[in-house]
Parts: structure tokens; sequence; C-alpha cells
């Protein structure tokens, strides 16, 4: 039978089928932070189960971290109390933890893929809906509730399921200045917020074998905006190259093995998708969004829709927004860069190679937040995090940060923040705050004019 | 868990789209370690004014309705994975959520915390917010053995979907982990193949 690349893993990790009812998946590796997993523990203890395969699990804590002075215990009691406690329970229960201090310390889906912990053909879990992000690499993975953080602490599997399939297809050439981000944003724009419910979703077409690493994970990450449970991009020499050398990735002769094993993980010509999508990479371009779902996205120079609809225009109100209006322009007092999406060296690169020499605007409080302790020392090494400084952008420790504002990067009340994290959602940076999302350029070039900008106006404006 | 069989309430509308659990239980309420309480944050930026006050507009601050059921427009429950959504949910008191489309990772959660996710057609739940909101003492019965909704007196019965396995669970109040820990020995095996195979 003809597989695609979704069927080949999971299938290989199915360990039996309850008649009637959901199949028994094996689960490879299981990341835990500190919001989702504390209750998890306490179920355990609470009915005295073992963790079963303390190996498999890996902890690191980043939602709620401070990204200022990490050295000194954190300030907000609740946060302090969180981290904690997942220190006690990791080493109560023999997990291996990378917290803060710890050199490998960082946002969840960034540290795992850098340090090779992610790997082709696996199956990843995480308390956490962005694990969808390790799909990058050719691997199931996907977020889970506490309950089922519990479940796989007790028996290293799930009971679950088998999702459909859907492949979204993107072929061409990207124009300049489109980033993975755009891509991602623009899908989900076509498609809507729970087109993907339901489903695992492939990509695939030469945008995304064209891609880096990094910008597979930030098209993966996004996989749950759309509603899907995960996305996966067939691994290829790109992941291969990537995955080489990285401190948990399997080493020499063994390394070989793998490989040729992950070759064969791929779609077989022919096999069925229960749903397919098809985009022309000339057809997108840069993206921001006007509401309050990652859905509600338009091209830079595009007008917001004029939609006559409750929940739309209740959107629109939060946001301070008006049917037809276009956002180019829109004066911006705070630009954030980081999150599970846009962290990584990559997006800094970008970032720093669009802000040298220049000078963020006067009113703008610009966030850059390093998704990990790795990245932060590339910045460091790479000389970026002077071109930051110099044009008076706020280089910070590693961690969730604004994305979700657990911490003290707020974003106040009323103000715009462009953002390159995922979601929108009312509150999300802070209370009344409202969120543009956008890719690091968008951000870099909003952040130097103190409005809604591209750095490529000429370009934008032939197309209009 | 508690056993779910048969459940007859009064409901409360709440028909905004795309529900997310950042407004389900807002990030900055997820500092607590264990599960009760949540329920006080519920829907915390829409039930509340800014100064702490109860929010007199929002529904579930509205002396008209009341019930352990909640009618949500569509695509309840989308954005993050955190349980705290249905914890909150639950810990407020319902007991169903009523929706015409779920987020996949909310619907496991809130059947793991023994809340009733029924998914019925745009058409009936547009039926059953204009019910409650032109008399809110309506009553809505949800039987989950035969597995479906209506309106008290209406012989008008809509059927809904769910798991033949979580069904189960729910109407015999025992969860994943006891049966997982069940399969103990196939599981050990299967880690023997999966280190050979590959
Ligand atoms: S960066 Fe944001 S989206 Fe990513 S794991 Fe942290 S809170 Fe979640």
């Amino acid at each position: 039978m003809k597989k695609t690349l979704f069927d080949k893993v999971w299938d290989s990790h199915v360990v039996d089928s309850v008649e009637n009812g959901p199949q028994i998946l094996y689960i490879d590796k299981h990341l835990i932070h500190e919001v989702t997993s504390p209750q998890a523990f306490a179920e355990l203890e609470q009915r005295n189960i073992p963790l079963f395969r303390p190996d498999q699990v890996v902890a690191t804590a980043d939602h709620n971290v401070p990204t200022l002075d990490q050295h000194l215990p954190i300030k907000d009691a609740l946060s302090r109390n969180q981290v904690q406690q997942l220190t006690e329970n990791c080493e109560k229960h023999g997990v291996t933890l990378y917290g803060l201090g710890h050199k490998y310390q960082g946002i969840v889906h960034v540290m795992a893929p850098e340090l090779g912990i992610t790997q082709p053909g696996m199956t990843m879990v995480c308390g956490d809906s962005h694990t969808s992000t390790h799909g990058a690499f050719g691997t199931i993975a996907f977020g889970i509730g506490t309950s089922q953080v519990a479940q796989v602490f007790a028996s290293q599997c799930l009971l679950l399921s088998k999702p459909k399939k859907m492949r979204i297809n993107v072929n061409g050439k990207l124009r300049k200045g489109v980033l993975p981000k755009d891509v991602i944003l623009y899908v989900i724009a076509k498609l809507g917020t729970n087109s993907g419910t339901g489903y695992f979703a492939e990509y695939a077409g030469d945008v995304f074998e064209n891609m880096s690493m990094e910008g597979r994970m930030t098209v993966c990450n996004m996989s749950i905006e759309m509603g899907a449970r995960g996305g996966m991009i067939a691994p290829d020499e790109t992941t291969f190259a990537y995955v080489k050398g990285k401190e948990f990735a399997p080493k020499g002769e063994e390394f070989e093995k793998k490989v040729a094993y992950w070759k064969t993980l791929k779609t077989d010509e022919g096999a069925a998708f229960d749903q397919e999508y098809s985009f022309d990479a000339e057809d997108i371009e840069p993206m921001v969004t006007y509401g309050t779902n990652p859905g509600m996205g338009i091209k830079i120079n595009g007008q917001i829709p004029e939609l006559d609809d409750i929940s739309f225009e209740k959107s629109l109100q939060y946001m301070g927004f008006r049917k037809g209006e276009s956002l180019l322009g829109k004066p911006i007092n705070y630009v954030f860069i980081g999150s599970c999406t846009n962290s990584r060296i990559e997006d800094f690169r970008v970032a720093a190679d669009y802000i040298k020499g220049k000078q963020k605007a006067a009113n703008v409080n610009a966030l850059i937040v390093p998704g990990s302790q790795q990245v932060a020392r590339q910045i460091e090494e790479e000389g970026l995090r002077q071109v930051f400084e110099e044009a008076g952008f706020v280089l910070r420790q590693p961690g969730c940060s604004a994305c979700l504002a657990m911490n003290d990067d707020k974003i106040p009340e009323g103000e715009y923040c462009v953002s390159t994290s995922n979601r929108n959602f009312e509150g999300r940076q802070g209370q009344g705050a409202r969120t543009i999302l956008a890719s690091p350029l968008i951000a870099a070039a909003t952040a130097v004019k103190g409005a809604i900008a591209t750095p490529y106006e000429e370009e934008v404006a032939e197309l209009v | 868990m508690e056993k779910f069989r048969t459940h007859t309430s009064k409901a409360i509308p709440l028909p905004i789209e795309n529900i997310d659990t950042d407004q389900i239980i807002p990030a900055r309420f997820l500092k607590a370690t264990n599960k009760a309480g949540f329920g006080e944050n519920l829907f915390r930026d829409w039930r509340y004014n800014k100064d702490g006050s109860l929010n007199s507009s929002f529904a579930l601050n509205d002396p008209k309705y009341s019930g352990s059921i909640l009618i949500a427009g569509n695509n309840f429950g989308c954005g993050s994975s955190r349980e705290h959504a249905a914890w909150s949910l639950a810990d407020y008191g319902l007991k169903v959520i009523v929706s015409s489309y779920f987020a996949d990772i909310f619907k496991g959660n809130a059947l793991n915390n023994g809340l009733l996710p029924v998914q019925v057609s745009p058409e009936y739940l547009k039926t059953l917010i204009d019910a409650v909101q032109s008399d809110p003492e309506t009553q809505i019965l949800v039987n989950l053995e035969e597995q479906f909704i209506t309106l008290k007196g209406s012989d008008k019965k809509e059927s809904f979907e769910i798991d033949a396995y979580k069904k189960l669970c729910l109407l015999n109040g025992y969860d994943d982990i006891d049966f997982l820990i069940s399969k103990k020995d196939k599981i050990e095996e299967f880690e023997k193949e999966l280190n050979t195979q590959i």
C-alpha cells in the first residue's frame, strides 16, 4: 500500500489498537516545561505511579522565566514557585533539566532541535501546542494536554485516533523579502483557522524543499494556527546536514544507518490524502495580521476586508481598525522579535542585516529575545549584539517572553505590537495589548520606521 | 473521574466564534501548580471590568442565564494546549460545552476531565442559542448513552459523535492512565522491537 510520510512514521509507532477505538501510539521523546507539567507529576504521585522512561523526557524552563538578570532568583513568587517545582520534580524522577543558567536552556521548541534531540522519523510530544515545530524534521510532533503528559509519564504512550491527512503544496519561487513566516501566514489566511482540525499536514513542493531548517520550523510551528495537530516536511539532505554533529544526534556509523532509514521517510508517489491544497509561490507577499486570530492576515499593502459578521467586527473593534483600511504606515510603538516561531539565529541575521547602520524610530520599544542560550551565544559571536544595540534595540536573555507575557515582558494596554510570534489573540501579549503578526524583516523595518513598513516598498508599490 | 450518562440543565449562550484558550483562561493565571480554583478566572478579561468589578454585559454575569451547559460559537477552544482551559470550565461548574466545532486538543482535554464537548450542526447551534436567548428558562437535555441533545419538551433530537472508547470512559468514569498501564507488557515488547528495527 502506498503510504504518506505521516503514515510511515505513525504506523511504525503503533503498539496496539483498541477494538473500535483509538490506537496506542509509542512516544520517542517527551519534552516538558514548567507550566503544563506540575499537575501531571502530582497525578503520578497521587496514584503512586513511577515515571516509566525518564531517559526519554527532557525538561527546560521557558514560559515563565524573566529575560533580565536570569542569574538572580525570579522575583515573581508564583513563577519562581513553578520553576522550583519543575526543578524538584525533575530531580525526584530522574529527568534531565536544562533550567535557568544552563547553557542549553531555551524555548523548548528552539533548544530541542538545535541539540539534536529532535530527529527524523520520531514521535514527539510536549504539553505545548507549538510542538508542531519539530515536524520540520519529518517528525510526528504535537501538543498535548496535562492529562496526556501524565499518560506519557506513566506509559510512554498515548491513546489516539489516527488523524486525517492533508497536503499543502507551494511551488515556484518566492519573491524578494518574502520569508517562511509570510508563507505560513498566507496559507492560514487562505485556509482559515479551523481548516486543519482533525488533520496532520504535510508541506510539500519546492518552496519547502529550498527552505532552511529554521524556515521549515517557522512553517511547521504555525500548523496549529490552522487547527492542525501538526505539520511535517519530508527529511532531506538539508535535514541530515542540520542534524549531523549536533550534541545528541547519532554519531559515526550509527548516523549513517539512521540516514539510510530517514531517506525512506517520504510520501510514496500516488499515496492518498484526505485533503490537498496548492498555492503559487509568486502569489505570496509579506503578510501582516489585522485581527485577533492568525487567520486574519493580509498582504502588507492590502486592505482589511469588509465582512459583515459579529465576530469579525468584535475583533476589529479590539484592534482599533476599520474595514477597508490599510495597515502600511500605521504608527507602532512596540516591536517584538522572538518566540518559538522566529527566534533562531537565521531570524536575527535577517533582522540585523536590515537594521545594520540604521536607527530604530524614537517612539519604538524594540525587544529582541533569542530562543535559547545557544542562539544568544551565536548572536554574540556573530557580532549581532552590537548591530542591535547600536540601532537602539534591546537584547534580552532567552525565553518565551512577550509571546505570551507570563513574565514582565508585557505590551501595555491599547498599544500595538508588531510581533514575530504566532498568536494575536486578545490579551496574548498583555491585557488589552494589540498584536500584529509579521516576519522578522517586517518587524525590523517597522521598528526603524516607527510605523508598519516593508523594506521593499518599491517592489510592493509595483505590485499594487 | 465522575461518571457521565445524561445531563439536563439550563444553558448559558456565548455565541462568539473562535473562542481561544487565551480567552478561556489568560496566561497570567497559569502559574498554579494544582488543578483547583481556575474557575474564578474563567473568561477573566471578558467577565470582569478593569477595576475588578463584574462586567454585567457578559453572558456569564447576566442573571437571566444560569446552568451547567455552555453554548458557544464555532471553533471553540482553539489555540494553546493548556488543559487549564478545561479545568477552569469544569471548576466553574460546567458539564457540557456545545459548539458547531471544537479544536482538537481542547476536545481531548475536556474529555479527560469529564467535561463533554457536544458538536452540533451550525443550524442546530442557532436553534439552541435562539431558544435560550428568547427563553433563558429553557432546559436542554444531553444523553451521552444514546448520543443526542435536545431541547426538553421538543421532539427534535440532534445526534452527536463521540469516540466509542472515550464514551466508554465517560460512562464508566475511568481514564486512559489505567488502561495504558494495563498494557505495559505490550509496550515493553514494542520497545524491544523498535530498538532492533531501526
Ligand atoms: S514562545 Fe510562545 S508559542 Fe512558543 S512555546 Fe513559548 S509561549 Fe508558546
